[in-house]
């Protein structure tokens, strides 16, 4: 099992924005996340990737108690993320956007890039090619050179997921990935997300896009009011009463 | 894109060489001022345009590193060389005491500490006592030695100040392209996502304020030992906004940014000097500050990238052209 949250509450003043939630992810697998607006889900991101601290309960990575972590602590153990309000470094250049995503790839200090040296350059170097690389899967090697600012906003998401990508993490966590997208930008994300999924990197997805979860998700989490309130397959959750009456209400016997 | 990089470096050193066969002391003067401030400005640049952290409190950096050269070497009888390196070393034991502290503050909150902290260092100087010399500062600074070569003329020193800024501009150079010059960039633009790509920014924010602080005291160590003499004077409020004015003018987040803000700052106060009281008779120093913010101002609305962004109108870039379009 990659990753295990077990009895996870979070409260802010009195209220549990995520209370009691357990699940596991496992390994090669792309999970969904989903719920009404104010579920939990991207306080739980926060969870998961160190941004806020657990008031109860564990979350584990590989067996690893993560629980005390650092946001770039936990990217060093191998999470990383994508936001739900982008969060693309606007005055750089793509290339550059996804190339800080490699940056625990190479280990040289403040001080100590102050100097340059053959070894240095090459490491550089792999590091560009490998970030155009992951820009060529994505289709936009050709913007490369091009200021972050000045994709339009479907592309950028794109430069959000490789960017996480290029740390080569063992677990991605997408903040709904197809908000705000065109049908063909969205078209080009899932067949992107399938791609990634068939080579074996394990997601956990945020998405209010149904057609999404059930083309890329092999498991679909619930959450309702802080709770996981179902949790099954793409069809068993979408014949599940729960999550029926989560979305769109009780039925009400009309007089 | 080879050929333009080596007759940059070309026209570079060619200019270096003219003060050299102008001879002009005067000339030197300006240079060595204007190197000073390059090697402060640089360090600022690295904190302000890359790592985006304001500091007001330069001036405060600068000046310990020029009252450590100065009181070591007269009140404690060190030789000139030690007391420089301690005066590049002391205002980055400072900054690191302090900046664990304030960069936890973030935009105009930080600015106020690093503005208090300047403030402070500052009436040190003038409150130190027989240590600091008082408002009347310290005379009969030595002149820099280095294994018997004495640096006691202008040429000398004009020599000195730009090589060691030629190497410090090598080494930004490096530094803004490599992982960590990226990794400043993108806490600037989102601290958020920057943390979580892996980058620990409490600890790179810090390392670009003690990097910043060893070059203030790197430039106020020479100062002390150019003039010979000190005075809490240069090391006011006023110094630490013209440093920020620098980095701003010239560019924040550019290369050559440092070195033209530094450039046109100080040639524009020389010519305000002798201009203003042509204009006005009565005029005191006060005049040039409002020169000096009338040209921020009018700079900030047709130029915010800086002096260094006007390049791009020379230069067709495809770049530009996307970015005016989308816009």
């Amino acid at each position: 099992m990659l990753l295990e949250l077990d009895g996870v509450t979070k409260h802010f003043g009195g209220i549990a924005a995520v209370n009691d939630v357990g699940f596991e992810v496992r390994k090669g697998t792309v999970a969904a996340l989903i719920g009404p607006n104010g579920a939990g889900k991207t306080t739980l991101f926060n969870l998961i990737t160190g941004t806020l601290e657990i008031d109860y309960g564990s979350i584990t990575l590989n067996g690893k108690n993560l629980s005390g972590l650092k946001p770039f602590q936990l990217a060093a153990e191998g999470v990383t993320r994508t936001f739900q309000n982008l969060q693309i470094f606007n005055s750089m250049t793509v290339l550059e956007n996804v190339m800080v995503g490699a940056y625990l790839r190479s280990k040289k200090g403040f001080f100590r890039s102050l100097i340059s040296y053959p070894a240095r350059c090459q490491e550089e170097k792999k590091i560009r090619e490998e970030s155009l690389m992951l820009l060529d899967e994505i289709g936009l090697a050709e913007a490369a050179g091009f200021p972050a600012s000045s994709l339009p906003f479907g592309q950028k998401r794109l430069v959000e997921i490789a960017r996480a990508l290029a740390a080569d993490p063992c677990l991605i966590l997408l903040d709904e990935p197809a908000a705000g997208l065109n049908s063909a930008e969205s078209e080009v994300l899932t067949g992107y997300l399938k791609k990634l999924r068939d080579r074996g990197t394990t997601m956990v997805l945020i998405e209010h896009d149904m057609e999404t979860v059930m083309r890329a998700a092999d498991k679909v989490i619930v959450l309702n009011f802080g709770q996981v309130i179902a949790e099954g397959t793409p069809a068993e959750i979408q014949a599940h009463p729960e999550v029926i009456k989560a979305y769109l209400g009780e039925d009400e016997k009309i007089a | 894109m080879k050929i333009s990089k080596y007759s940059g470096l070309l026209i570079a050193l060619m200019l270096l060489a003219v003060p050299l066969a102008a001879q002009s002391n005067y000339l030197y003067s300006i240079l060595i001022v204007i190197g000073l401030y390059t090697l402060l400005v640089h360090g600022l640049g690295i904190l302000m345009g890359y790592a985006g952290q304001v500091s007001f409190g330069h001036a405060a950096f600068f000046g310990l590193g020029g009252y450590t050269a100065a009181i070591l070497t007269t009140k404690f009888a060190w030789t000139p060389l030690p007391a420089l390196l301690a005066s590049v070393l002391l205002p980055g034991i400072v900054a690191a005491v302090i900046g664990r502290q304030t960069l936890k503050l973030r935009e105009l909150y930080l600015a106020l500490a690093t503005l208090g902290f300047g403030i402070l260092v500052h009436i040190i100087f003038n409150e130190g006592g027989e240590l600091t010399g008082g408002p009347s500062g310290i005379s009969g600074i030595p002149h820099l030695a280095i294994g018997g070569f004495t640096f006691n003329n202008d040429r000398d020193f004009y020599i000195l100040v730009w090589v060691l800024l030629v190497i410090l501009m090598t080494g930004i150079k490096n530094l803004i392209h490599s992982r960590t010059g990226r990794a400043l960039c993108a806490i600037r633009e989102s601290e958020y996502a920057a943390e979580n790509a892996g980058i620990d920014c409490a600890l790179l924010k810090l390392q670009a304020f003690i990097f910043s602080a060893l070059l203030a005291g790197l430039a106020g160590g020479l100062y002390a030992f150019y003039v010979t003499f000190i005075s809490p004077s240069p090391f006011s409020f006023h110094a630490s906004v013209q440093f920020v004015l620098m980095a701003v003018i010239g560019g924040l987040g550019t290369f050559w940014g440092p070195l033209l803000g530094s450039m046109v700052v100080v040639a524009l106060s020389e010519v305000l000097r002798e201009v203003v009281p042509l204009i006005i008779p009565n005029a005191g120093g006060e005049y040039q500050i409002i020169i000096y913010g009338v040209i921020l101002v009018v700079l900030m609305i047709y130029q915010p990238g800086g002096l260094s962004g006007i390049k791009r109108y020379f230069r067709r870039n495809p770049n530009n052209i996307i970015n005016s379009s989308s816009e």
